[in-house]
């Protein structure tokens, strides 16, 4: 076939691809800035300041002071550092508690399969945050309880998705005659069903990460995670609710937004990455 | 089918009992296993000496072994017997009653709420996809669904009782009343707020269901050849849009109480709501062992009958879904 047979139309430099990988990347710099930023600011950013207390968002304090005249735009900072820091942990555990359990039971089947998804019925038939407040107080509260508590509430959907995924490629055609042809599990698995699975996972992960912080805020805010004097959303928030009743809306809506601006930067990651690796998902 | 159904009937409640027993494990082991001291919590400020106090833990079993003492707690609660509430000196049983009415009132009001409103929404974004209304609808279902409900609870609070004063801040009845005093319009007074939080949160999920799944009914090829013969958007949406999806938007709603239980513990927090949720963050917070297990216990039956409905709602209704049925020989 001669160059010109097939005529495209101009296309600009930015088509979809480009366009889907500069946004993945965006939102990726977005992120790991705010981390950064989080974990390099000194604590004397948002130490209380007696003579600036209560004020009203302004440049001077973007996001206004709280009643102990700490500066909530370097603290929401440092929480959303925290929770970056705690849902990256969490959600990687509880993915890689899914990646276990999903390819165990795919692989065994049986037995293993019936055990695996009576856990999952199991974890899904108790509100997630009742079981997160029990695990919280079995763990004696703190960042360790958080931690624990969300990676253990958080994987069986995944494990679900990964069952379902390496069931479907164990039993398919070319992985059938690969087995006929003698290769052994380990060159099947590493060949066909890696390949397969891990960008699977990975979307899997990231989508992971917003639900692991926002129940990380919910449960700091109930008053079983971190500890009060850390620089934590679910503290942040919390605090406010005493200074609402005076009229101190922006310690509330400020952290707020921020918050749900992560968590939206890190479902758009995930979402798109999603296009990217599995362009069948993107037909909306 | 009468056989089929009873079969499954009781393959769900062998299947509830032993989750029951499990989640029930599992709350005894998670709640033992906490350094929180129960008698402490009970003493309060009292100061007992150590001889008082090794009677009040022989009295409560707390001398014998975990294992020990789950059974001997299975035994009473197999009873309908779940012991007393430390912090609260009633019956787990009672409080657990009182509460859950406050609860089922806001729980049932924003169930209901989310599920006509955003099923409505769900239908307006699908019937019109793609144009202005669709977009407005989904990325604002797409934010909503990751938006933790209790800062949405503390913007109503802001915009609604301290900005516009209509609401007032929180609590089920006023302050210095007697529960048998208040009046139903001052109860829903109070109502209105909470139930606002937990609906708003509810919505994102059947909206987004309902048009996804309104896409796919509109299509489809039958509904191709309905345009085909001359009807009406409003026509295919009754005749065949409204028959379709309406099914899978109840059964959703119904398998969603797990979060409406979870995010009602987070608006009843921010409303100070005196409610399940409220009482299961101040059980924990106190140490009181007893009123956690009775809680814990009580949400799981809660989740598993929300589920259970989902699944006889499907099997009654859609002779295809039915389990068990003859649809496979």
């Amino acid at each position: 076939m001669s160059e010109s047979a097939c005529v495209k139309p101009a296309e600009s430099w930015l088509n979809r691809r480009r366009k889907t990988l500069l946004i993945i990347g965006i939102g990726t710099l977005i992120l790991s800035g705010v981390f950064i930023w989080g974990l390099l600011l000194p604590a004397e950013s948002f130490e209380a300041d007696y003579s600036a207390r209560r004020l009203a968002p302004s440049l001077a304090h973007l996001f206004g002071t709280d009643n102990l005249g700490r500066d909530m735009f370097y603290r929401t900072v440092a929480g959303l550092s925290l929770s970056i820091r705690i849902g990256l942990l969490s959600a990687a555990i509880s993915s890689v508690i899914a990646l276990i359990l999903g390819s165990l039971s795919a692989i065994f089947g049986g037995t293993v399969d019936a055990v695996v998804n009576y856990l999952v019925d199991l974890c899904m038939g108790v509100p997630h945050l009742i079981l997160l407040i029990l695990i919280s107080i079995a763990m004696g509260g703190g960042a360790a309880g958080v931690v624990t508590g969300v990676a253990v509430t958080h994987w069986p959907n995944l494990t679900r998705l990964i069952r379902a995924e390496v069931m479907q490629i164990r039993s398919a055609q070319y992985v059938q005659v690969a087995r006929r042809l003698g290769r052994g599990p380990l060159h099947i698995a590493v060949q066909h069903i890696i390949p397969h699975v891990f960008p699977q996972y990975v979307v899997g992960l990231i989508l992971l990460f917003p639900h692991a912080i926002l129940h990380e805020a919910g449960i700091t805010f109930l008053g079983y995670g971190l500890p009060l004097d850390t620089p934590a959303m679910g503290v942040i928030l919390s605090e406010s609710m005493k200074y609402l009743a005076a009229g101190m809306w922006w310690l509330a809506f400020f952290p707020g937004v921020a918050l749900l601006l992560v968590t939206q930067l890190f479902d758009g990651v995930g979402e798109y990455l999603r296009v990217l690796i599995d362009p069948h998902s993107s037909r909306e | 089918m009468n056989k089929s159904l009873l079969k499954y009937l009781s393959g769900s409640l062998t299947r509830m009992l032993l989750l029951l027993a499990s989640a029930s494990t599992l709350s005894f082991f998670l709640v033992t296993a906490s350094p929180m001291d129960t008698v402490d919590a009970f003493l309060d400020e009292v100061n007992v000496s150590d001889e008082q106090r090794a009677h009040i833990e022989e009295q409560w079993d707390l001398d014998k072994p975990p294992l020990q003492r789950y059974l001997i707690w299975a035994k009473h609660a197999l009873h309908g017997d779940l012991g007393r509430s430390v912090s609260l000196h009633q019956p787990v049983a009672s409080v657990l009653r009182e509460r859950f009415k406050a609860s089922l009132l806001l729980m049932g009001t924003a169930w209901t709420l989310s599920g006509a409103l955003g099923f409505l929404l769900g239908v307006a974004a699908g019937m019109y996809r793609g144009s202005w209304i669709d977009k407005v609808i989904k990325t604002f279902s797409l934010v909503l669904a990751s938006t933790p409900t209790f800062w949405i609870g503390l913007l109503v609070l802001v915009v609604f009782a301290v900005e516009l004063r209509w609401f007032p801040l929180g609590l089920s009845i006023p302050i210095g009343h007697l529960a048998s005093e208040v009046t139903w319009g001052e109860r829903l007074h109070h109502l209105v707020l909470p139930a606002l939080t937990l609906s708003i949160t509810g919505v994102a999920n059947i909206a987004l269901h309902t048009r996804q799944k309104l896409i796919d009914v509109l299509e489809s090829e039958y509904v191709i050849f309905a345009r085909a013969r001359g009807e009406t958007l409003g026509q295919i949406l009754r005749r065949h849009g409204l028959r379709n999806i309406a099914l899978p938007a109840v059964t959703l709603q119904c398998a969603s109480v797990s979060e409406l239980f979870g995010g009602s513990v987070l608006a009843e927090k921010v409303f100070s709501y005196p409610g399940l949720g409220a009482t299961a963050v101040e059980a924990g917070l106190h140490a009181d062992a007893p009123l956690l297990m009775g809680i814990a216990l009580f949400s799981v039956l809660f989740v598993f009958a929300g589920n259970l409905s989902a699944n006889l709602i499907y099997g009654f209704v859609d002779p295809q879904i039915r389990e068990g049925g003859r649809s496979n020989v």
